[in-house]
């Protein structure tokens, strides 16, 4: 594909659309995002929007109480999510945004904390705390938006690019194994994992109200386009190119086996929803082992302590 | 909505409409809502808007059925549907 | 300042070493979660905090590093918990990076390095003093820290809860500089009651939640600091906060303007209201002719060179520093205009020596009485070079 395909405007301009009071009318979105800060930095057809949305949506659809959830990123494009939304939001550092959810989540147990990050953040610089969060069940909700490259500093190769592909770093083609994030993920003990692109707009708002609702570390991936460096770099097109790639070569298969969803550079791939188990979360274990040890002279943490009035 | 033949409780059956609202000026011209449109409600303006995009409009005569796709697919948030009411399911003639 | 919680504080007498020591004055400061990684010799600090927590209410996490430990540390004040951790020199390498971020995000919290003997793996069970520099500038671009340095497992009590109490009072992180020896070091310690202890309350902002603006100062605290207030998560201030550089909002601005506005402030808030931030022991120093500054174990050592000294009828003074950074540039300013020499003991190289040759500024003799670490400094070699200093 040599050039990018984009819907052609029409060569006839429109009549001038009927005169409407846009300001009467806020885009649903506007009440849960910083519109002082819109428009928001990421390319034309970006995907990240999207998964915003996604976000907000799913969000919307839980029980939790708005003044309870709050969001933290990373460092990368992703990481800019947690400065769009309207909610409490941290940007951390590079990698960091697990930890320092855990963090928020450990000291104030009621909040529901979500990490919405990138996959070079979080596999990549923040993979070791991505593995033990897993494995200690830590209760927070993460969604991996993944664009197979590290594009904030200009798209070089990341954990996740497939093999071949071209990156800054990889002028002849990426040659590391990449990761298989829902089978690492699983290995690492999630109790939700699922995968979607950003064009399975429905499926994945469903999955990120349930990795929301349940407690445990959750884990939802999405594949998302980034046109500027990763299309661009391996001549895909734009991102509409890439939404029309995942249309037609993403299977939906829910509870496939994690070890066979690895992704192959523009090969056919496997999206859905792929563990839904219960375990108990670090704190309930916590609670457990305390309250079974001590007795009645444990005292559980409750929330914030360090205010005046308690 | 279109049948490909025509129901015996046409009378009955009713089809969401919805209004399409598109922020011309905080679009950047994706196409996304064109070409996921299940309707074909929509295409790209021949007009720039503020930042040089072609942004989106309804194509005259089309009905949007209000199943929100591109407000969800806008990575803008430029596009959204309010209900307009219900209408007539149209019938195909072929 | 309140009062502190009795459920945390273990009135009375004990035996204890400087790392529970500090570990019993975080808690009677009210910290409530601790994130942190095992390493030599700061380990027992943790240990103890794992087996009193439970019982206060707090929470202890260890973390897979150093990195995870200091941004959960991080993410747990943001929480609305009082929130330290505890490490070596090693592990204080790997916690620069979120150190910045506390900075940058006015994060008021603690951080406890026992220091022991460096660079790199060095000389794990044994002391150092080596990583003063690196409290002060280890993390990338400018800003201002405070750090105590403890002498006794007493002090390790005390001053833990004076660095508590001092990073919520400029809503920035503080260290707590022990070494290996005062770590280690078992004596009495007194556990006062707990009205007895001054607790400083989180500066919190108290207006309509929807209103508040995450870095917006209002007048400052009531120390004059020009600190915002805090909200933290779950209090439905919807507000940001970010490592990048912010206005008042806590939106990202990248302008030079706005990083001269913010990096102002940050350092300001310290450095213009460091006479808050002196808190030294002096013996002596009025007519001295030379004037020993020590900070840490060496200012027990010193006063054993310091006795030597006096014993060949050199009039001596003595400067122990509480509180390192910022130094207490303006009495060692005041000294040094008027004494023969400063000496300074220290277990490096020479970190705070050249700080304190630069306020000297030539008006006295400077000298180090300085080592790599592994053991304390010889008594004798730090009354030659008082000698030295007197002639």
């Amino acid at each position: 594909m040599s050039e990018a395909s984009v819907v052609k405007a029409d060569p006839v301009a429109s009549p001038a659309p009927p005169p409407r009071d846009e300001e009467s009318i806020p885009h649903p979105m506007e009440e849960w995002l910083r519109m002082d800060r819109i428009p928001h930095i990421w390319c034309p057809t970006c995907g990240l929007g999207t998964v915003v949305t996604a976000f907000i949506e799913g969000l919307k659809q839980t029980d939790l109480e708005r003044d309870n959830v709050a969001v933290v990123s990373g460092i990368g494009c992703t990481g800019r999510v947690a400065g769009y939304v309207k909610l409490d939001s941290y940007h951390t550092t590079h990698g960091r945004a697990i930890p320092f959810a855990t963090g928020l989540a450990l000291s104030n147990p009621k909040l529901k904390v979500a990490v919405v990050s990138g996959d070079g953040d979080l596999v990549g610089i923040g993979g070791n705390h991505f593995i033990h969060a897993a494995r200690r069940n830590m209760d927070l909700t993460v969604i991996l938006v993944n664009n197979f490259i590290y594009a904030m500093t200009g798209g070089q190769v990341a954990p996740t690019t497939p093999e071949t592909a071209n990156t800054t770093t990889t002028p002849y083609g990426a040659f590391e194994p990449p990761f298989n994030i829902p089978h690492l993920a699983e290995a690492c003990g999630a109790v939700y994992v699922a995968r979607w692109t950003s064009l399975h707009v429905r499926r994945l708002t469903e999955s990120i109200r349930k990795a929301l609702s349940k407690p445990g570390f959750a884990l939802v991936e999405v594949v998302t386009p980034c046109s500027t460096l990763y299309a661009r770099r391996n001549r895909l097109g734009s991102g509409l190119d890439l939404l029309k790639f995942y249309h037609d070569n993403s299977t939906i298969q829910n509870g496939a086996r994690t070890s066979d969803v690895g992704i192959d550079f523009q090969k056919p791939f496997i999206v859905g929803e792929f563990v839904d188990h219960d375990r108990p979360t670090w704190f309930q274990l916590m609670e457990a082992r305390m309250s079974a040890t001590l007795g009645d002279k444990f005292i559980p943490k409750e929330g914030p302590s360090c205010t005046n009035s308690k | 909505m279109k049948f490909w033949r025509k129901p015996l409780d046409l009378d009955e059956q009713k089809v969401v409409r919805g209004e399409v609202h598109i922020l011309r000026d905080r679009c950047k011209g994706c196409g996304f809502c064109v070409e996921y449109c299940p309707e074909g409600v929509l295409k790209l303006d021949h007009a720039y808007n503020k930042k040089g995009y072609h942004p989106p409009v309804v194509i005259e005569g089309k009905e949007c059925v209000m199943c929100r796709l591109c407000e969800l697919l806008c990575p803008d948030f430029s596009i959204f549907i309010t209900e307009r009411g219900t209408g007539v399911p149209e019938v195909r003639d072929d | 300042m309140i009062k502190a919680d009795p459920a945390g504080v273990l009135t009375g007498a004990h035996y204890l070493d400087g790392d529970e020591a500090c570990a019993e004055g975080a808690i009677a400061a009210g910290c409530r979660f601790l994130a942190g990684y095992p390493i030599t010799p700061s380990t027992e600090v943790a240990e103890h905090v794992a087996a009193r927590f439970p019982m206060v209410g707090g929470t202890l996490i260890q973390m897979e590093d150093e990195l995870a430990s200091m941004a959960a540390v991080v993410g747990g004040v943001w929480g609305g918990t009082k929130s330290m951790t505890v490490t070596s020199g090693p592990g204080f390498s790997l916690m620069m990076e979120n150190i910045g971020l506390a900075v940058m995000m006015e994060t008021p919290c603690v951080i406890v390095n026992v220091q022991r003997g460096g660079p790199s793996t060095g000389l794990p069970t044994m002391p150092g003093q080596a990583d003063m520099m690196q409290a002060r500038w280890g993390s990338h671009g400018d800003y201002e820290v405070i750090a105590v340095a403890p002498n006794s497992p007493q002090e390790c009590f005390d001053l833990t809860i004076e660095a508590f109490n001092l990073s919520e009072r400029f809503r920035n992180p503080v260290f707590v500089m022990m070494d290996e020896c005062v770590g280690h070091m078992t004596e009495k310690v007194v556990i006062p009651p707990a009205d007895e202890i001054e607790v400083e309350p989180r500066f919190e902002y108290r207006g309509d939640p929807k209103e508040y603006l995450p870095y917006k100062v209002n007048g400052g605290n009531e120390y004059g600091i020009p600190i915002p207030p805090m909200l933290h998560a779950g209090q439905g201030g919807y507000y940001h906060t970010t490592g990048l550089t912010h206005d008042e909002r806590g939106y990202p601005d990248m302008s030079p303007e706005c990083q001269e506005w913010l990096l102002r402030r940050l350092v300001d808030k310290i450095r213009l209201h460091r006479d808050q931030l002196v808190h030294v022991e002096e013996d002596g120093v009025e007519g001295a002719e030379v004037v020993v500054l020590s900070y840490g174990i060496s200012s027990r050592v010193a006063t054993r060179g310091i006795a030597l000294a006096r014993e060949q009828g050199i009039k001596v003074g003595h400067i122990q520093m509480k509180i390192v950074w910022p130094l207490p540039d303006r009495r060692i300013d005041e000294v040094a205009g008027r004494v023969k020499g400063l000496v300074t003991v220290e277990m490096n190289y020479g970190q705070i020596a050249l700080e304190v040759e630069r306020i000297a500024a030539g008006r006295c003799r400077t000298s180090l009485v300085g080592h790599a670490g592994g053991t304390v400094q010889d008594p004798e070699k730090i009354a030659e070079t008082i000698e030295e200093a007197a002639r």
